[in-house]
């Protein structure tokens, strides 16, 4: 049972649901029974009655036919707005539709390009989109009403996993060692992105207070390459392409990818809003199904070069396919004459380890983002739907992690999700952000 | 007289052109530069740079997208027609909106003084506010983006309109309203058949002044924004760094606001009169 996709039109019938049960009925029997001969002369012997009242005391019958009846009932809505920032980490939401996985869904999205991440919230809370690359950060802070109103958002899904990086104007070629930054002007897109919160862990692991002694100012990713060329601003910790068409303008150059500081973290989500997914979970489970196949087929290395054709056209990112295909194959030139080949600069991996969402809200608070007390782990499992997605994959016959938390590794320090304050009072450095 | 200075001032402005476009060129015009080092790193840093394009590289860039004005790519690629429509379609429905706020409140502010003195400091006070400072305000309240760069529209035309209008009808004669009254004509048929014509200079010219900031306005809202509009299209361009296109359209932005102001210029001179 890997696919529903035939009956995900329409209401299906009380016969089609009984035939969907049978087909799960089916499909568990002959997995119990492989062999064909086996299986039917135990039918025959038995009565398949009792074999499978059997089985159900040790196979959850019951829950299998629910899942496979819930993900293919009718569409509560088909026609749905979708937001995306142009950055290659919007690319599985952005292939989802030209590989068609939306519309073998039955869904027909239209995809918003929109200007910056303040927009993007607006715009979500607005309802004028029905879900939304998001920053994964961002549904924590809204869900807390954190720089922004209250109202309850997920992370349905991670988007993508490293593919940002620390670029510098090329002028500061010298000024390799964070020490030297003093004084300087970063961007970062958003501050509640983990390009803020990883722009401010390097600075300070390096000694560097991230509100003293740099200046780090909000920069849409598109206006990046812009205000860098212009001198406004001495470097970023931006999302791709906009780091590598630094490159490529020969205006900056690769200081540092963000893989080398947190191998595998996240970065964007797909966003949804709490309201959305109560009204129309058959719609949310069918997105969810697009979203996941797009980035299981976004993660295949040797899908990239295809997908850098696919998403550089004006209507998605707007960009020279050359730059997209050295972020996207990880076959980059750094901007100061040498050839870098790192696999897995930019990855796509769905999976939203609540363990992330623990790391996010300690550094939020770390720079004074967040006040208070904070249930860390009760925020985390409430917003980041790990199990959800577990469920759902397994559906679509992914491999899925076992546990919702794992140990990370940041610059060389372990962080332990079961142990957040204790992570957060071992900083020399922290600060209050004005948040 | 005039005859023969018409030639002689479009061959001047031709020559002007011609002189700035030559000197366009010149300075932007560069030769590749030699190659250098490794081949494969030369193409992952882009053979051809985006910096500052020449009339050439426009003129080519501008036939080809007035060739497909009205293509549609898709929601984020469509053509320059459909761009400037939707630009065009707002700024006259958030000038439509602010007429019908600004005219009625600048006659009843003109014919009463006590109005006039009573709303003063609130006009003066959310004139100078820059119309683009209103949209955080109008997102969250209005919670629709394309509804809140109409109601920018319209917050940005309404003070030029409100005050010549309250001002064009503060300063009708006397006298015309003397002989009005002596012939019984009262209210609303005063106001609309000896005031709105006495007046109408002064209102049509707040309303061009109005059309023109509304047009400034708009591309700076749609580059917020976003969506569709001519402003996305700028927006668009610069975040490729591809400068023949945002040049392309800022002389498009030109056009189309002159082609405003002169349809504006024509319903003052219809509505002027020698006293």
């Amino acid at each position: 049972m890997k696919e529903h996709d035939a009956s995900s039109e329409g209401a299906p019938s009380v016969a089609a649901e009984s035939a969907i049960e049978h087909l799960v009925e089916v499909a568990v029997l002959r997995s119990v029974f492989p062999v064909g001969t086996t299986r039917r002369e135990l039918l025959r012997s038995l009565g398949a009655g009792a074999v499978l009242s059997s089985l159900s005391s040790v196979f959850p019958l019951g829950a299998a036919k629910a899942l496979a009846v819930e993900s293919t009932g009718p569409l509560e809505k088909k026609e749905l707005a979708i937001g995306f920032v142009p950055i290659t980490c919007a690319t599985p939401i952005i292939m989802a539709d030209p590989m068609g996985f939306y519309s073998r869904e039955g869904l027909k999205v239209s995809l918003v390009k929109t200007a910056g991440w303040a927009l993007i919230r607006d715009k979500l809370l607005n309802r004028e989109y029905d879900a939304s690359h998001m920053l994964s950060p961002m549904p924590l802070a809204i869900s807390l009403g954190v720089g922004s109103r209250q109202d309850p958002t997920y992370v349905a899904a991670i988007e993508n996993i490293n593919g940002q990086a620390i670029t510098l104007h090329v002028k500061h070629k010298d000024k390799r060692d964070p020490k030297q930054w003093k004084g300087m002007k970063f961007a970062v897109p958003f501050d509640y992105s983990m390009h803020n919160l990883l722009l401010r862990y390097y600075a300070a692991e390096h000694g560097l207070d991230p509100d003293r002694d740099i200046e780090i100012r909000v920069v849409p990713p598109p206006e990046m390459v812009a205000n860098l060329r212009a001198g406004n601003i001495d470097g970023y910790l931006g999302p791709e392409p906009f780091n590598q068409r630094a490159v490529y303008e020969e205006v900056g150059f690769i200081h540092l990818l963000s893989k080398e500081i947190w191998d595998g973290h996240p970065c964007c989500a797909f966003g949804v809003r709490e309201e959305f997914i109560k009204q129309n979970p058959n719609t949310f489970a069918a997105l969810f199904r697009a979203i996941a196949r797009a980035t299981a087929f976004a993660h295949k290395e040797e899908n990239r070069k295809q997908i850098a054709q696919a998403i550089a056209p004006a209507n998605y990112l707007n960009q020279p396919v050359p730059v997209l295909e050295q972020v996207l194959t990880g076959r980059f030139a750094d901007g100061l004459g040498q050839i870098r080949n790192v696999p897995g600069r930019a990855d796509f991996d769905p999976f939203p380890w609540q363990s992330m969402a623990v790391w996010i809200l300690t550094q939020l608070k770390r720079w004074g983002y967040v006040k208070g007390e904070l249930d860390y782990r009760q925020v985390a499992e409430k917003v980041f739907l790990a199990t959800e997605a577990r469920k759902r994959m397994v559906d679509l016959g992914m491999s899925v992690p076992k546990e919702n938390y794992a140990r990370h590794t940041i610059m060389g320090k372990t962080f332990d999700p079961q142990q957040p304050e204790a992570y957060l009072s071992s900083f020399s450095l922290s600060g209050g952000a004005d948040g | 007289m005039r005859s023969a200075q018409g030639p002689r001032s479009v061959f001047a402005s031709l020559l002007l052109l011609a002189i700035v476009l030559g000197f366009w060129q010149l300075v932007t015009f560069q030769k590749k530069a030699p190659l250098t080092g490794d081949a494969e790193y030369q193409a992952m840093v882009g053979a051809q740079k985006s910096g500052l394009p020449t009339p050439l590289q426009i003129a080519k860039t501008s036939w080809q997208h007035l060739r497909h004005p009205f293509h549609d790519g898709g929601a984020n690629d469509k053509g320059i027609g459909i761009q400037l429509a939707f630009s065009v379609g707002r700024v006259l429905l958030g000038f439509a909106l602010a007429m019908l706020i600004a005219i009625p409140l600048g006659f009843l502010v003109g014919t009463s003084p006590l109005l006039n003195r009573a709303l003063n400091p609130y006009i003066q006070l959310l004139k100078p506010i820059s119309p683009l400072a209103w949209m955080p305000l109008a997102l969250y309240t209005i919670r629709d983006s394309s509804l809140s760069s109409i109601f920018v529209i319209t917050i940005c035309s309404i003070w030029p309109m409100l005050i010549n209008t309250a001002h064009g009808v503060a300063s009708v004669k006397r006298e015309w309203l003397n002989v009005a009254r002596t012939h019984e004509v009262y209210g609303l048929r005063l106001a609309l058949q000896v005031v709105l014509p006495a007046a109408a200079p002064t209102i049509l010219t707040g309303m061009r002044i109005s059309m023109g900031i509304a047009w400034l306005v708009i591309v700076a809202a749609e580059m917020l924004v976003g969506g569709t509009g001519i402003g996305t299209f700028v927006w668009n361009e610069w975040n490729n760094l591809s400068l023949s296109n945002v040049v392309f359209a800022l002389l498009l932005i030109g056009v189309v606001g002159m082609l405003l102001d002169l349809a504006f210029g024509s319903l003052t001179r219809l509505v002027s009169y020698q006293e």
